[in-house]
Order: structure tokens, then sequence, then C-alpha cells
């Protein structure tokens, strides 16, 4: 116990003395979550947009100026002709173009339809698409409240579902994103470059001549990583409350559970990775392609495992960020516990075990 | 006793990775309280000979022991009795002289008294009083080694492996290196030193010279130097070297 103390004690040394881990350590989690949460974002923000109102009645006028109210939208121009829209979308003032049809009003009110185009600019095919659904959703939101004023049922196309959270925040969907990658990256990477520093200093090998077991070795060494990244993952939870309002609907003892079990999983990762690279280079270089990357494009935080090819839906099982996300989400957005949740722990559970596994295997070969 | 008494006894020990023979069939023994002097070139299987019997290496065949405890089955009582310092080693850079001291101490199981006691003793004998909280990064090679080898010296083992404990180090420091050496000899504990440099080579009670796997002569340096017929141990090398 003495001895683990010690071990302990020096790691946090190494760390706290090495400004760069550091950096890593406690810069990256604030500057991800916030990079994420206000730039990074699907989310749209007073875009430009003009419109085209070839009907000027009151219900059109009602419409640009709900329209011009939203946060998301800001009216840059009324332009008079059809023949103006090619010419200021080639300009890229704006984003979008909304065309009224002659007698929208009228229409609306005597065949209880009428429509409204919405052109958008495609060089940017996903916001086109976000502004698309915008607009349906707010011309849907008019027409809703028309209809509970006067009851005969008005339609105004084109319509289109909204298939965002009912907020409309992205920063929802990022949160649990951001901190499985964060915890992964310091988890498994920051572990995987200090033990191979050890290595290549040659420390490695006195510690191994000395009475230390190796797995007293590798258990000194990771512990401190333990403490900091539930420091972590503690602070991201509370910038998403606090500066994102994101809410967490279910237990956070049960978050928190997870979570160190998540950060466990990335330790044995991170060992694992330590036992095949013999420098520091390699140790990094195998995080992050390793790592990072799968993380970030093929768990589910940025692009749907759903609409990915079979192949690419297979290998994504294998990802242990895959589970943690799902796990988050459920605790976090939809406030679920540990009954609806069981699988996903098994498997990160399983998951840390084999890590473990190969991990004291390779170990054995090495020192052969 | 009449004789003193053996504290590393190997017999046709052997390494093998693959086809590879990388220690092949040495023999030798070291007494307690003795300089034994592990030469050999680059290459020529030294490390991994040291490795086996410092207990992080199994040997392939032959049987080794070590402060009296088997290679195969003891290693754990093995590392418990023995010192090691390497040509790398490598003092925590970014550890103070203290701290490295405490950390070391430490895993050998030193109590916090004893580590005191021990830094103390230590950090008065090199001098080091000015430099006890200075990052050991800020001290000069020298300093390091002597350091690093004293700190191997902490729990009092019965023998201390040195693997090119002066690789990089100016000849005065060396010599001042060698008279800590001395001085642990003295005080009982047996050295084991592998080294490049042949004057080194004068200073050990026995040297083992090892070509290609397996060693070619072993005696007194005096001794050595009679049957090959030279002056100096660097021509002795040599001779054998070059086959």
């Amino acid at each position: 116990m003495k001895r683990f103390v010690g071990s302990v004690r020096k790691e946090f040394y190494h760390i706290f003395r090495d400004r760069r881990s550091l950096f890593i350590l406690f810069g990256m989690p604030i500057v991800q979550i916030l990079l994420f949460g206000f730039a990074i974002t699907n989310e749209i923000n007073n875009v430009d947009i003009a419109i085209l109102d070839q009907s000027n009645d009151v219900t059109s006028k009602e419409i640009i100026n709900k329209i011009a109210a939203s946060k998301h939208f800001s009216i840059l121009d009324i332009i008079q002709q059809e023949s103006s829209i090619e010419s200021i979308f080639k300009k890229g003032k704006v984003k979008a173009v909304l065309q009224f049809e002659n007698n929208f009003g009228r229409h609306l009110i005597k065949e209880k339809q009428a429509t409204v185009q919405i052109l958008t600019d495609a060089t940017d095919p996903n916001m086109a698409n976000t502004i698309s659904n915008y607009i349906s959703s707010i011309l849907k939101n008019y027409q809703q409240e028309l209809n509970n004023t006067v009851s005969i049922d008005y339609q105004i196309v084109p319509q289109s579902r909204m298939v965002y959270n009912a907020e409309l925040k992205s920063v929802y969907m990022f949160v649990p994103g951001v901190m499985t990658v964060i915890l992964m990256l310091v988890s498994a990477m920051m572990t995987s470059i200090s033990i191979t520093r050890e290595k290549e200093q040659g420390t490695m090998e006195i510690l191994l001549v000395s009475p230390l077991k190796p797995f007293q070795v590798i258990i000194g060494k990771v512990f401190p990583y333990i403490f900091l990244s539930v420091i972590n993952a503690i602070v991201i939870v509370l910038l998403s409350i606090f500066i994102f309002n994101v809410p967490v609907k279910g237990s956070l003892f049960l978050l928190g559970f997870e979570s160190i079990l998540f950060i466990i999983t990335s330790l044995a990762l991170g060992i694992l990775i330590s036992t095949i690279s013999s420098t520091q280079q390699t140790a990094m270089m195998i995080s992050l392609m390793g790592l990072m990357l799968p993380t970030i494009l093929l768990s589910g935080f940025i692009f749907p495992i759903s609409s990915m090819p079979l192949p690419l839906q297979g290998i994504s099982n294998i990802i242990p960020a895959k589970w943690f996300i799902i796990i988050v989400k459920g605790i976090m957005l939809k406030g679920v516990g540990i009954g609806f949740l069981l699988k996903e722990t098994l498997i990160l559970f399983a998951m840390t075990l084999v890590f473990m596994g190969i991990s004291v295997k390779k170990y054995k070969i090495r020192l052969e | 006793m009449m004789k003193a008494q053996n504290v590393i006894e190997v017999d046709n020990l052997s390494k093998l990775f693959g086809d590879f023979v990388a220690v092949n069939q040495i023999s030798f023994h070291v007494k307690a309280g003795e300089i034994f002097g592990f030469l050999g070139a680059n290459g020529a299987g030294k490390t991994t000979a040291m490795k086996m019997l410092i207990g992080i290496s199994s040997p392939s065949s032959g049987k080794a022991t070590v402060a009296g405890f088997d290679v195969y089955k003891q290693a754990e009582s093995i590392k418990k009795n023995i010192g090691y310092m390497s040509q790398k080693f490598a003092l925590y850079d970014d550890l103070t002289v203290k701290e490295n001291i405490t950390f070391f101490g430490g895993i050998y199981g030193l109590s916090k008294k004893q580590i005191d006691q021990k830094r103390c003793e230590l950090v008065e004998e090199l001098g080091l009083q000015e430099v006890t909280n200075s990052l050991v990064a800020s001290l000069p090679l020298g300093w390091k080694q002597k350091l690093a080898f004293s700190v191997s010296l902490l729990h009092e083992p019965k023998i201390v492996f040195l693997d090119e404990p002066t690789g990089g180090v100016d000849p005065i420091t060396r010599r001042q290196f060698w008279e800590l050496i001395y001085k642990a000899a003295h005080n009982g504990t047996t050295i084991f030193v592998t080294t490049h440099y042949m004057d080194e080579a004068e200073y050990c009670d026995r040297v083992s010279i090892m070509v290609n796997g397996k060693i070619d002569a072993l005696d007194t340096p005096k001794k050595l130097k009679e049957q090959y017929k030279t002056d100096t141990m660097n021509d002795v090398f040599l001779k054998l070297a070059r086959g």
C-alpha cells in the first residue's frame, strides 16, 4: 500500500510538472466543449434570407414577421421580381429565398391550401437541408396557430417534419459525444504516453527490476489518470448544465458510475497501446489514428450509425465510444435507468476485460 | 570459512531468440564482496546475460542462482536483494533529488524513517546539500550517475548490477564513480559491472570477456595480461574480440 501511494505521488509530480500534459488534461476538455457547443454546430443562427412576396397580403406579412422575429433568420432583402432570385444567390448574400405565390392569403382561405416555395443555396447541402427544415417548422407553427383560432383546416404547403430535438438545440447531441472523446483522449492517450515515456527513459527497466510487480507498476501509473478523468467528467457535466442548459434527466450517480467504467475501458486500451509501442511518438500516433478518429467518426457522435454502409456499422460495434454515447444520451437526455442500459454496460465491461487480458499477455511476451 | 561464499553461480546458462543463440552455455561464479567485470563487445550477449540474472528475462536452459535464489522460480526474491543501475538510467528528471530518493526508497519497502536517514547520509556523502530540492534535470551528468548509483544502494542490496554505468562521463567523474564502487565493495556489497572502458577493467578483481555469446576468458586482470602476453587489458580485449 505504501509502495502504491509512493508510485501515485510520483506520477502526480510527472503530470503537474509537464505543462503540455497539463494543458491536454485540463485545457482540452474546456476548449473542446466550448468549441463544439458554440462554433461547430448544426444549429443555425441569424442566417440571411430574402423574401419574394408576390401576394403581399395580411397572411404573408404575418408569416414574414414571424420569420423575422425568430433568432434563426434575419431578413436581408425583400425582392420584387423572380428574376432577382438568381442574382441574389449568385452574390452569395443570402442562404435562402422564401417565395410566396400570388394570392397566397386568398388561396389559403378559399382553397384551404397555399404554397410557399423555399429556395435554398445547396452548395452546403447540410445547411440547406437544415434551413429548409427550420422554415417549414415556422410555417407549420403559424398554420397551427391559425387553425386553433379559426376552426377550419388550413394548410400551408410545403410541410416538413422536424427531426431535431424539440428545442432545436444541437448542443444536446454534442455533449455526450464530446464527453466521450475527451475521456478517451485523456485516459487512453495520456496513459499510453506516460507508460511509453518510462520505457524510453529506461526507468521502466528499473521499475521491473525492483520488487514492484508489473501490475503494481501499471496500477501506480494509471490510478492518477482515473482521478483526473473523473474530474474532467465532472467539469464537462457542469459546463453542460450551466453554460448550455443541457439537462441531466437521469441519475447523476449512474452517470458517474458509467463514466468510471468507460474511463477504465479507455485506460485498459491505453495500457494495451503502450505494450505494443516502444516510443511516445508511436503511442501518440496509435492513439490518435487508431482511437480518436474512429471515436469521432464511427461512434455515432457526429454521423448517425444507421446511415452508414453495413460494414462500417459492423465496425462501429467494436468501438467502445459507441456504447458509452448511447449510455450518456440515455441518462442525460432521456433519463433512463440502468435497466435500459444493461446491454451497453455489459459490453463495455466485457471489452475492458478483453483489453486487460491482451495487455497482460503482451506484457509477458515482452518480458521474455 | 576459508573460501568466500559465492553470491552468483551460473552453470551452462543459455538464451535463444528463435534460432539465434544470444547467450551460449556460459558458466561462472561471483564471490561475495567481489568487483566482477563483465566485458564484451556490443552484441556479444552481455546485456541479455545480465537480464537473466536480474530476473527480467527467463533463461532458455542452464542453471543460475543469484543471492542464493533460483532465477527461474525465485525472481521476486532476487529482486529484493539486488540493486540495478543502467547506462540509460536515469533518475526521474522531473523529480527533485529528494523526491527521487523517497520514491525509490519507497518501492523497495523502506520506512519513512529509514528513507530520511539514508537520504541525509547520501546527500552528505555526495555533497548534494545545496541541490536536494532541485530537479534532477538541472544536475550535471556526472552527479546524476553518482546519485543513481547511491540510489541503487539505498536498500542495502547484496549485489548491485551496473550496466555501463560510466557511459558518457568525463575521466575525473569516472574516477570518483569508481571510488564509490570501491567503497560499496569494501562495505561488503558485491559489484557486477559491465563496461567499455578497459582502464576500468583494470580496477576489477576479476573480469570475464564475452565473445559471440560465450565467455572466452575469465580471470584476474593481472593473469589475463600474462596469459595473453600484453601490458594492458585493452590489448587482451582486442586479441579476443578479433578472434
